[in-house]
Parts: structure tokens; sequence; C-alpha cells
């Protein structure tokens, strides 16, 4: 029975009270969830507040101090909301949806490194593993709008289909090349890949490691990558799936009460990830910019919220500033544009490190 | 240790069940969700085998590609059934002779130990120790079955090139936008004129 002690101690273990030797990983997980979602509702208000700030409105400002609490009291509307379902709806598949959406965009956080052995599972695959969740993500539009048994739901699930597919290829491109420069699928292996070489390392000023990190070398591929994950989750101007001046809202239109607030806390739940990965993909983690004491001293996970925080201000503003793409040129943007570069930098990336040697050899 | 047990038989039995449910669910789509939930199922069987990275590709390429593209098509398509049942004894020989062969096949992978034990071992070696999954697998597919794989790219590219060419019609007096003859256009038949304020043109 040594295994169910094992077992327990593992999931459950508080060793500060004498319970085991391992602090449980239910508890990890909790803290986790927790402090993502506290994130998340005020990731929601930032959005909005400057979304305002563009158009020279105050925004939410009523609930709490500057509209602090806000999206607890949207929170609350939404939960307190009777749930309607069509009569002509999949019942089944129609709940099921945004339970999809929201599981999905909460589970690809298990592997996200917030700080150096930070991350709740440290898995050798982990960037695939990301990749694998956020391509499962598209599930969740095409069930719910699929469901609701409605046009303009299914068509904003049609069109979701084909959005998100098409802009995973070119962020599975722009994963590639960076993977290539670190040779391990390993996100914490990415980042410190990312402080142990670089531009800065070459230049003779290792201490400049904002240089380091691999938006400057990869450049037009943290541009590909930030548009595609903009497409990839329906972020305007790519929010054609629920584009609201032709589709009402799209795959959303039935839903309303807490299943529609799940799809709204996964969707942003995941741009929060894409953010992260843009964080940890070019912009080096929880690296302090600049590797010196005033800066050293501030924990790396203060620096990944800042990066992270400082990623989303670019999703907002684009948001507020970026009139959405017809259909045919998200097509063509997504296949002759970004697939082509994306496809060319590969191949690009790959020769200069083969003949120069460059690129990470540490790690595994 | 007795975990991977439990779940290697959790995973196993949702496998079976969503299989059955394939076949078994009147309605198409919900045979396709079902089909995703085999599949996802079957990749958390490869990642207690330790193949994480067959596990994951599993994922993105056959739930987050083509199933999804299968559910589009199912999405769409306006099936009959009654129509697709009054065929079904004619299609009956065919497809029972099919199941047979593929039940038989499968008897002889699972017997291999009894049948032939000298081959039975060589297909579960381990990898070398201190190599993971990925690393082992690119040493393997880039350098001793390169020619095999780039086959398989090149039997890829055909299908690819010939799904486009079977699809791809320009209709002749439909117009299109050529964004490229757009850019160049510059500012030839253009004005910009500067307006004064409180004025008009």
């Amino acid at each position: 029975m040594d295994w169910i002690v094992y077992a327990l101690d593992y999931l459950l273990g508080v060793p500060i009270l004498g319970w085991g030797t391992m602090v449980g990983f239910i508890w990890k997980a909790l803290l986790l969830l927790v402090s993502l979602l506290l994130f998340t509702a005020y990731i929601l208000l930032a959005d909005r507040k400057i979304w305002a700030a563009v158009q020279i409105r105050r925004g939410p400002n009523v609930v709490g101090a500057f509209g602090l609490l806000q999206s607890f009291a949207d929170l609350l509307k939404f939960a307190l909301k009777e749930p309607v379902i069509p009569a002509g709806a999949d019942k089944a598949v129609f709940l099921l949806a945004p339970l999809v959406t929201v599981l999905l965009a909460l589970s690809a956080w298990a592997v996200v490194p917030v700080s150096e052995g930070w991350a709740l599972a440290d898995i050798n695959v982990g960037i695939l593993y990301i990749f694998a969740i956020s391509s499962l993500s598209v599930y969740g539009v095409i069930m719910g709008g699929w469901s609701s048994n409605s046009k303009y739901p299914f068509l904003g699930a049609l069109r979701s289909a084909a959005q998100m597919v098409s802009y995973e290829v070119s962020i599975g491109f722009v994963i590639v090349t960076v993977l290539l420069c670190v040779g391990s699928l390993n996100l914490t292996d990415i980042v410190i890949a990312q402080q142990e070489m670089g531009l800065a390392h070459m230049l003779g000023v290792p201490w400049l490691s904002f240089l380091n990190w691999f938006w400057l070398p990869l450049f037009p591929m943290f541009i590909v990558f930030f548009i595609s994950a903009l497409a990839e989750t329906n972020r305007p101007p790519f929010d054609l799936p629920e584009a609201e001046s032709e589709l009402v809202a799209g795959f959303m239109v039935e839903y309303g009460s807490t299943p529609y607030m799940m799809f709204m806390l996964g969707e942003y739940v995941s741009i929060i990830l894409m953010c992260g990965l843009t964080t940890i993909l070019f912009l080096g983690g929880w690296d302090a910019p600049i590797d010196l004491p005033p800066f050293t001293w501030i924990p790396g996970v203060v620096w990944f919220v800042i990066k992270l925080c400082a990623a989303f201000f670019m999703f907002a503003l684009v948001k507020a500033v970026v009139p959405r793409y017809r259909y045919d040129q998200l097509m063509r943007l997504g296949w002759k544009v970004f697939l082509p570069l994306s496809l060319f930098m590969v191949v690009a990336v790959a020769f200069v490190l083969q003949l120069t040697g460059w690129g990470w050899h540490g790690g595994m | 240790m007795v975990l991977p047990y439990i779940f290697f038989y959790l995973f196993s039995a949702i496998v079976i069940a969503s299989a059955l449910m394939v076949i078994a669910s009147r309605n198409p789509v919900h045979s396709v969700l079902f089909l995703i939930l085999a599949f996802v199922n079957a990749a958390g069987i490869f990642m207690l085998a330790g193949a994480e990275f067959l596990a994951l590709i599993l994922i993105v390429v056959y739930v987050g590609a083509v199933a999804v593209l299968f559910l589009f098509v199912v999405m769409m398509l306006d099936v009959d059934f009654a129509e697709f049942r009054s065929g079904m004894l004619q299609y009956m020989p065919i497809g029972a002779l099919i199941g047979i062969v593929l039940l038989l096949e499968l008897l002889l992978v699972a017997g291999t130990a009894y049948l032939a034990p000298e081959g039975a071992g060589s297909g579960v070696l381990p990898i070398a120790g201190g190599i993971e999954n990925t690393r082992a697998l690119g040493q393997i597919l880039y350098t001793r079955y390169i020619y095999l794989f780039q086959a398989c790219g090149l039997v890829l590219l055909v299908a690819m090139i010939g799904a486009i060419v079977l699809t791809l019609r320009h209709k002749p007096g439909v117009k299109r936008q050529d964004i490229a003859k757009q850019v160049a256009r510059g500012k030839s038949g253009l004005e910009i004129v500067k307006v004064e304020s409180g004025k008009g043109l």
C-alpha cells in the first residue's frame, strides 16, 4: 500500500503541518488557478480601460475605486442570471462547449514557468503541450456554434475553424525557429538559453541581457508570432468568429449567463497564455532586462508579469486602433504571407545555425 | 507503482467506449466528437508508455487539424440516414470481410509473444538511457530513415498539389483583388487635398 501513501503525499501533502514530505500538487494547482483567475479579472478591466482611453472615454469607473471591482460585479451578474438553452439546441454539446473552452485554456498553464522552477509540471515537451492544447481550443468554438442550431453561430463556427487552423500553422513554424536556436522543447530551457547566449554575449556586454532575448535575432518571427497569436485567440482585428456587425456575436449568440461567462473567461485566459508565451519565447521569460543589481533584486516572477502585461498592452492597443479584417484578407495573410515567410525563416535559421555553430548546447 | 496501471485502464476503457460510441451514435457530429475523445485518450496511453512526443503530435495533427476538417465537413453535410441504412445489407459482406481481416491482424500482433517469441522483444526496445524521446526520434528519423522520411514528405506534397489543382478554378469575368497591384498603384489617380478647418472643399 506504499503507493497510496506516496500518491496522497504527492497530491495533498502539507509539510508545515507534518503531513507528508512535499507540498501537495493540488495546493500548487489551486494557488496557480486562483492567482490566474484574479489576474484575468484585472486584465479584463485593463482591456476595457485601455480601449476606453484610446477613445477618450473613462471606461468602467463606478464599481469600486477606478472601477477596480467591475470584473467581480460582472461575475456576479453572469452567475446569477438564468441560463437559457434554445429549444432546438443540442443540449449536451451546447453546455460542453464553454466548459471545453475554459478547461483547455486553464490546463495549458500547467507547464508555464512563471519563474525559475515555478512551473507546475516542468515537462520535456512543454512547448509542444501548449501547442497541442491551443490547437484543441478551436473545438469550444465549433461545438458552441454548431450546437446552437442557428445560422449566425454556425457561420461564426465555420469561420473560426478555418481561421484558427490556418494560423496554427504559422505559430507552429515560429515555435520551430525558436526551438532550432534552443535545441530543447522544455520551456524552462528556452528561457535559460536566452540568458546564456545571444547578441549581448557576442558583443561582449553580457549584462545587457535584453539584447540576448530572441526578439532581436528572430525579429520577423516575433511580429509573425504576435499577429498569429491575435488570430489564434480571436482578438480584434481577427475577431471574425464573433464579428458583431455581421454575425451579431458569432458563435456566442445563443449563450447567456454562466456559459457565456465561461466563454469570455476561456478567451481571456488563452489571451494571457499567448502573452506569456510571447514572453517566454521572445522576451526572456523571468530574466531581468539588465543584469545589474537594482534590476536583479526584483524577483523573476515580477519581471514575468511585467513583460506579460506589456505584451497584453499591445494586444489591447491593437484591439482599440485597428479595424476588422475582411475574411478573404485574413486567409490571404495567413496562407500567402505568413506561411511562406515563416517557412523561409525556418530554413534560413537552420542554415545559419548549421554554418556558424551558434545556438544553445546546454540543457539535457 | 500501481498508479500507471490505473490510468492505463482508465484511458483504455474510455478509448474503447468512445470508439464504440463512434459507430453507435445516431448523430454524425456526435460520432466525430467521440472520435476526438478516443484520439485524446489514445494520446494519454502513448504518454503512459513514455512516448510523449508521439502523444502530443497525435493531438496536434489528428485532433487539432484532421479532426477539425472532418468535423467541418460532417457539420456542413446534410446526410439522410434513412437512405444510408437502406443500402446497408448490400455492403455488409465486404464490410464484414474487412473487419475480419483487421481483427485477425490485431490478434496476430497481440499474439506475437506466442507465435514468434524471438521477434517479440524487438519492437519495444527501450531508448538508450539519458536521451529524451524527441531527440531519439529525430536522431533516427533524420539519419537512418532520411530517404523514407523525404519520400513521405514528397507523397504529401503531391497530394497537396493535387488537391489544389483539382479545386482551383479561375472563372472568367470575376473581379479579384490583387493586393500587390493595389499597393504598386501608389498615388496615381489620387489627389491629396489640404482642407482648412471650417471650410468645405
